[in-house]
């Protein structure tokens, strides 16, 4: 007989395990990723396989020069996740380069310096995505009408390896657009009101072109509607919790609507912010990822609401039109000292730690 | 009866029913019975008899051997072979001192104590001293001395006697059949219990998902006065002492007090059937029920065991090992304890012994933590295990025990959720024993500091009053000499 005596219990333990965890993710992320892949064509695939596949490629290296085991790393799934998070939200048709820059980006900086797995205080691939985006603000808006693949204006397969591989594909300029966020800011910068864009821009692309994703902008943000399916898969099997869902969706609605009731001519609706740009991305798989947002309930009450009201703010008021990444970053930055601050209360105790009094005692 | 809800808690695979229809059946005597001196916490007992002495059933073996300890009997006749020390079923794989008693098989009962007719008519001294002298422990496996238990009502006001049928434990049924089979026995016991501690009413709290045993206890109960059997929810640690008395009146034990300074006692079914065959008929406690299952034993079932019994022959009276186990656990799989052998006694506070094969161990090398919070979600003390087993891996003790640690009751939720595969509880055994070794260490230094203080006090003092004696002899000597 072995292990008689070699370790303390439980000796029993939940099916649960860290891949099953990451695979459950990936599948909530899949609907909306093949729709995606449709919907933008071959250089999407590209794109998507080229940042995936560098991410994985980098995490081995860095395990490798770290002296640390391939396989349980590799295997869970943790970084297939960091990769194709950034994949979904690159611009669907970004070149070769933008996949692998931010592969190293996320891999490298955010993720393995700090210690690798569980160890980073950035959210990997946000880190990647906003290092391009102030570094390369060109290609990181480039953003194309959806062209569904096989459709007319679709490129064919050696169009898209032209797109994705350097020689900045022929008609890609004609079908350049923007999203429905960029729009509306370039709009207001030029004097049109909120109003007024929102109607031209309204008359291309309905309520259900945004929620179906029949709309501009990056890779994997675009279907509202099967990100939210993705997202309530993840609610259901309970990856994740409502808390951090609810709180950034909920402080972006009630801002976005408070706002535009008071000055319509200047700020977008809640309806809209909330359909647009990366919120239900951001919400249901970025701002939850576990190593960057709080442990306890209450935290992560603050810590969505934190990314909520920063998303809001950098949409209205900044260069940028879309805050989402930069939010969320901002807010990982502060998670340590919401961990500190925000603990559940000790059984017995007060929130302080002290004994709580008995009855009839002060 | 309003229930109130418990923090966090797992709902782990219970897998009671492998031994939960199957009657208890009573083992018959081994070759030969090895009775620790400590089945319990507190002093270990002290031997009474010498090696070479015959003794009958039910006689005492061991006397308890301070205020807080518990007394060891003779669970058949028969002849000590030898008082030697013994590998004790506990996981050091420690020798304590044991008493060998080999059976004569004529199981002939000693003279016992005329029981108690009426007990509701006897002084409750009198019960208190009937259960320590039948040398009852808790049963449920914390082993505390019952009768030191039943002295809280002397010093406190009692409103309930909250009898603890919850098993929260998987794979363990022994509670579960006690319950069904010798309900009348348990009431009686608790009711008498009650009395002892002067608490008006008794509350006993059954899991959900025990539904035979809430129908027969019920029954039993229907005829009784002050009494009361509540169904509370299958919910992994409900059977903690403070988290049932929570369930049950909504109030929090606070941390450093008993569930008594709310007016409340809380005692095993097992221990109430062991009170009332002490007071009614004066029985020491000599046996136990014990669940032997997991999936490396040939046939699971619920044992009467007598103490003393090894656990090698219990495994061999259940059919024996129908595979080699992973591991073989003394009590449930979330609390249980490691067996260093089966070359070890059944003792009082044996409440099963599991031989769990590896796919029910599920045991996997852990990965680095993905902070997924699941620790902090489940643990039913409000805890924070990804902070403190982060703090206890870098032998940082005291912020570990700024966090809480001391008030983990090591429920093992958290290490059994988590996905990675930590060992959470195992850091927090680990970082307990220590920060009680360390305080020791410091009491111990503080001693030691005073009596030198004390004794560097008392130098002065005597060199002080030599030095006065001295100056007065030399005074005295110079007035001689003046006058001289």
């Amino acid at each position: 007989m072995t292990g008689f005596n070699d370790k303390s219990g439980p000796f029993t333990h939940a099916p649960t395990s860290v891949s099953k965890t990451m695979v459950t993710v990936l599948l909530a992320l899949l609907p909306a990723t093949a729709f995606d892949l449709w919907l933008f064509g071959w250089p999407a695939l590209f794109m998507f396989l080229i940042t995936v596949g560098s991410c994985v490629l980098l995490e081995a290296g860095c395990l490798i020069m770290s002296n640390k085991p391939l396989k349980p790393s590799i295997v869970d799934g943790s970084v297939v996740l960091t990769g194709w998070l950034l994949a979904m939200s690159l611009p669907p048709w970004a070149p070769w380069w933008i996949g692998l820059l931010g592969a190293v980006f996320a891999v490298v900086l955010a993720k393995h310096l700090f210690g690798g797995l569980g160890q980073n205080v950035f959210n990997p691939a946000m880190v990647g995505r906003v290092a391009l985006l102030v570094s390369f603000p060109l290609q990181m808006t480039a953003w194309v009408k959806p062209a569904p693949l096989f459709a007319e204006k679709s490129p064919g397969f050696l169009d898209a390896l032209g797109i994705t591989f350097g020689h900045a594909g022929g008609n890609f300029d004609a079908i350049g657009a923007a999203s429905a966020l960029g729009y509306v800011k370039t709009e207001l910068s030029r004097g049109v009101p909120v109003t007024e864009s929102m109607a031209h821009f309204g008359s291309s692309f309905s309520l259900g072109d945004m929620l179906i994703g029949m709309h501009p902008g990056s890779f994997g943000e675009t279907s509202a509607l099967l990100i939210l399916a993705g997202g309530l898969l993840l609610l259901a099997r309970k990856i994740i919790s409502w808390h951090i869902p609810v709180s950034v969706m909920g402080t972006l609605f009630v801002l976005g609507s408070v706002f535009h009731l008071a000055d319509p001519a200047r700020f977008t609706d809640g309806l809209f912010h909330l359909t647009s740009g990366a919120t239900f991305l951001g919400a249901f798989f970025i701002a939850t990822d576990y190593v960057t947002s709080p442990v306890s309930k209450k935290g992560q009450l603050v810590y969505g609401f934190g990314v909520g009201l920063l998303t809001w703010i950098i949409r209205s008021f900044a260069g940028y039109p879309e805050g989402m990444a930069f939010a969320v970053l901002l807010m990982n930055a502060l998670t340590p000292i919401i961990d500190h601050h925000i603990r559940p209360r000790v059984f017995g105790r007060t929130y302080k730690g002290e004994p709580l009094p008995l009855k009839g005692e002060k | 009866m309003k229930l109130f809800s418990v923090r966090g808690g797992v709902h782990p695979e219970y897998r009671k029913e492998r031994t939960s229809e199957s009657a208890i059946v009573a083992m018959p005597l081994p070759a030969t019975l090895y009775l620790p001196l400590q089945q319990h916490i507190g002093a270990p007992a002290e031997p009474v008899v010498e090696a070479g002495e015959l003794v009958k059933k039910g006689q005492l073996l061991a006397r308890a051997g301070g205020a807080v300890s518990a007394p060891v009997h003779a669970p058949t006749s028969g002849r000590i072979a030898s008082i030697a020390d013994m590998t004790a079923p506990h996981p050091s794989g420690l020798p304590q001192p044991t008493i060998i008693l080999e059976p004569d098989g004529k199981d002939e009962w000693a003279e016992l104590p005329p029981g108690l007719f009426d007990p509701f008519k006897a002084d409750p001294q009198a019960i208190r001293s009937r259960v320590a002298e039948a040398g009852i422990v808790g049963m449920g496996g914390a082993t505390f001395p019952s009768a030191v238990k039943l002295n809280l009502g002397t010093e406190k006001k009692l409103e309930i006697l909250l009898l603890n049928g919850a098993e929260c434990e998987p794979y363990l049924t022994c509670d579960d059949r006690v319950m069904r089979e010798r309900a009348e026995e348990m009431l009686d016991g608790a009711r008498i219990m009650a009395y002892a501690l002067g608490a008006p009413k008794v509350v006993v709290a059954i899991e959900e998902n025990k539904p035979q045993a809430l129908e027969v206890v019920k029954q039993a109960a229907s005829t009784l006065p002050n009494l009361e059997v509540v169904s509370v929810p299958a919910q992994y640690p409900m059977g903690s002492e403070r988290h049932l008395v929570q369930a049950i009146t909504g109030e929090e034990t606070p941390a450093r007090k008993l569930t008594a300074d709310l007016g409340i006692v809380v005692h095993n079914v097992a221990t109430a059937c062991a009170v009332h065959h002490a007071v009614r008929y004066g029985k020491p406690l000599l046996a136990r029920v014990v669940t032997v299952s997991g999936g490396a034993i040939a046939k699971p079932q619920n044992v009467e065991v007598p103490l003393g019994t090894l656990v090698s022959d219990l495994v061999e009276f259940c059919g024996g090992l129908a595979v080699p186990p992973k591991r073989v656990v003394n009590g449930g799989p979330m609390m249980g304890q490691p067996l260093p052998s089966l070359a070890v006694p059944v003792v009082k506070g044996t409440s099963g012994i599991l031989a769990l094969t590896a796919d029910e161990a599920n045991e996997q090398p852990s990965e680095p933590c993905i902070r997924c919070g699941t620790c902090v979600t489940i643990c039913p003390c409000g805890l924070v295990p990804v902070e403190m087993s982060a703090f206890i891996r870098k032998e940082n003790l005291d912020a570990a025990a700024r966090l809480g640690v001391r008030d983990c009751v090591s429920c093992g939720s958290c290490s059994y959720i988590c996905p990675a595969h930590i060992p959470l509880v195992h850091y927090f055994n680990y970082a307990k024993g220590r920060l009680n070794a360390l305080d020791r260490e410091a009491r111990k230094t503080d001693h030691i500091r005073q009596l030198v203080e004390g004794h560097n006090v008392r130098l002065e003092k005597q060199a002080a009053a030599k030095a006065a004696a001295a100056a007065a002899a030399a005074q005295a000597n110079a007035e001689k000499g003046g006058e001289a």
